[in-house]
């Protein structure tokens, strides 16, 4: 029989949720790396009891965490204690949580500053790791969208990580700039009809598409509209929030703006906003129905400076048309007095059927939905603020 | 042996309990203490001092005998009670935060 697993990142440490295909009957594993946020934990496509964390700290910085058992255990795919730090010739063995800004003259030389907050240019410097995403078809290929923004990958499991420099390398990394939240790369699109092809998407530069395997990018941006830049259509600067691809269509994507709900249906080259009738079209989620590559998921939030829904009334709403046409889903969901918000990382679908729909809140509440959003229920309610949901169907 | 006291989420990263006590070749210095400590727990590099500059993190400071050292060198002979093992090198994180 299926069953899903929901993998959490919090403030505050990783929890792991299982049930059956039912998805009435809830395990709660956790807290994992307790003390420490977790922006993010993915499972490979591949292997799927291989699991990548992403666990961070002020104090402490990056730490880079793999099980191989589904989450049972965890390790940390760097050198094992009391081995040789370095290989026979000298050179460092795998450091797994050592991110180093490619700056080789080929590439990363010239782009050692973006812009900063008074418009000054400002040194590139590494902060954590966002967003982990697994390779479609290898358990040791994963990428790495970090902030300061850029993307890495390692070939090796974890123990090695490398820049995709051509990112921000393309020619408009100097005019990056961070938003509200930092310069973080949060979202890693990979294309499952081709394998060289990679979106990614940057607050607040805007998304940009690979065609070649990452090693070289464009920004697609054409059709974006931000009243708060100095140029409202301008090339790059739009404070992308999240994207969603369904996998049977890699050319739709759908975009969660810091303000705009938009699509595409060319692979980036041009959007069109499908806000249509949202109560307010501000947010960070975004998500599309694991069999109805037309429906999509969004949790409005009230506007950039009051980051909670709407008359205190947690509402995701739902298009079956691909956009502009949505309805609110309410059936279990707080009506009043309610004040979370819903981060740009912490919406997942499961692919049983019907399709399971989930998302976590700043408040500590993971909701589930196991009829594609119709009823709604808390898996859990009292965690730390949660930063990231990823659900893994499991045969 | 040199004692080393680490703050408790690095116990954890390393999987230690209470003190760690290491070998130090050569002169006893902030650096040759750290280069050991990272030697025989691999997990700990980066998340005291940078990879790349090797300087301490912001919110880490190292006290031995009572004393601030974080602001000297990292090549300076340490005390000799913390070469003797006498006292310990402490390894304090700022306390912050919710």
């Amino acid at each position: 029989m299926s069953s899903v697993r929901v993998l959490v990142g919090t403030r505050k440490g990783a929890f792991i949720l299982t049930s059956d295909g039912k998805r009435q009957k809830w395990d709660v594993s956790g807290p994992h790396f307790i003390g420490w946020e977790i922006y993010h934990m993915k499972g490979s496509p591949a292997d799927p009891n291989r699991l990548y964390a992403s666990q961070t700290s002020g104090w402490f910085g990056q730490i880079i965490q793999r099980s191989k058992d589904g989450g049972k255990t965890w390790e940390q795919p760097g050198t094992k204690p009391g081995e040789p730090t370095k290989t026979p010739d000298g050179m460092p063995m795998g450091e797994s949580n050592k991110f180093v800004y490619d700056t080789s003259p080929g590439s990363g030389k010239p782009l050692t500053t973006h812009q900063w907050y008074d418009g000054t240019q400002h040194p590139w410097e590494f902060k954590r790791v966002w967003h982990l995403e697994p390779s479609l078809t290898d358990p040791d290929t994963v990428y790495a969208g970090i902030e300061d923004a850029a993307i890495f990958r390692t070939t090796d499991g974890g123990k090695t990580w490398h820049e995709l420099a051509g990112l921000r390398g393309h020619g408009t990394g100097p005019k990056w700039a961070p938003g509200a939240g930092g310069m973080c790369l949060h979202t890693i699109l990979l294309d499952p009809k081709n394998s060289n092809r990679i979106f990614v998407a940057i607050s607040s530069a805007g998304a940009f598409r690979s065609d070649d395997g990452g090693k070289s990018w464009k920004p697609i941006n054409r059709g974006l509209t931000s009243q708060y830049i100095p140029d409202p259509t301008a090339e790059i600067g739009h404070c992308v929030h999240r994207i969603a691809m369904h996998r049977s269509r890699p050319n739709t994507l759908f975009m969660q703006k810091h303000w705009d709900v938009l699509r595409t249906d060319d692979a980036g080259d041009n959007w069109r906003e499908v806000s249509g009738n949202l109560p307010t079209d501000f947010g960070f989620v975004i998500d599309v129905h694991a069999h109805e590559p037309e429906t999509i998921y969004v949790v409005p939030i009230k506007s950039d400076s009051e980051h909670f829904p709407l008359d205190g009334k947690l509402r995701v709403y739902r298009s079956r048309t691909g956009g502009n046409e949505w309805e609110p889903l309410t059936n279990g969901l707080p009506q009043k007095d309610c004040y979370v918000n819903v981060l740009r990382d912490s919406m997942s679908v499961d692919s049983l059927d019907p399709c399971g729909v989930y998302f976590g809140t700043t408040g500590g509440q993971v909701y589930a939905s196991a009829d594609s959003g119709d009823k709604w229920f808390p898996i859990v309610r009292d965690l730390p603020p949660v930063f990231s949901v990823e659900v893994q169907t499991l045969a | 042996m040199i004692r080393v006291i680490l703050p408790y989420p690095l116990k954890t990263l390393a999987h230690v309990d209470g003190e760690v006590k290491l070998s130090v070749e050569g002169p006893v210095t902030i650096s040759s203490v750290l280069d050991a400590l990272e030697a025989l727990y691999p997990m700990l590099k980066g998340t005291i001092r940078d990879h790349v500059t090797q300087e301490r993190r912001p919110f880490l400071r190292y006290f031995a005998c009572q004393e601030d050292l974080s602001l000297e060198p990292a090549n300076v002979k340490l005390p000799d009670p913390i070469i003797s093992g006498t006292e310990p090198l402490v390894i304090l994180a700022s306390i912050a935060g919710g």
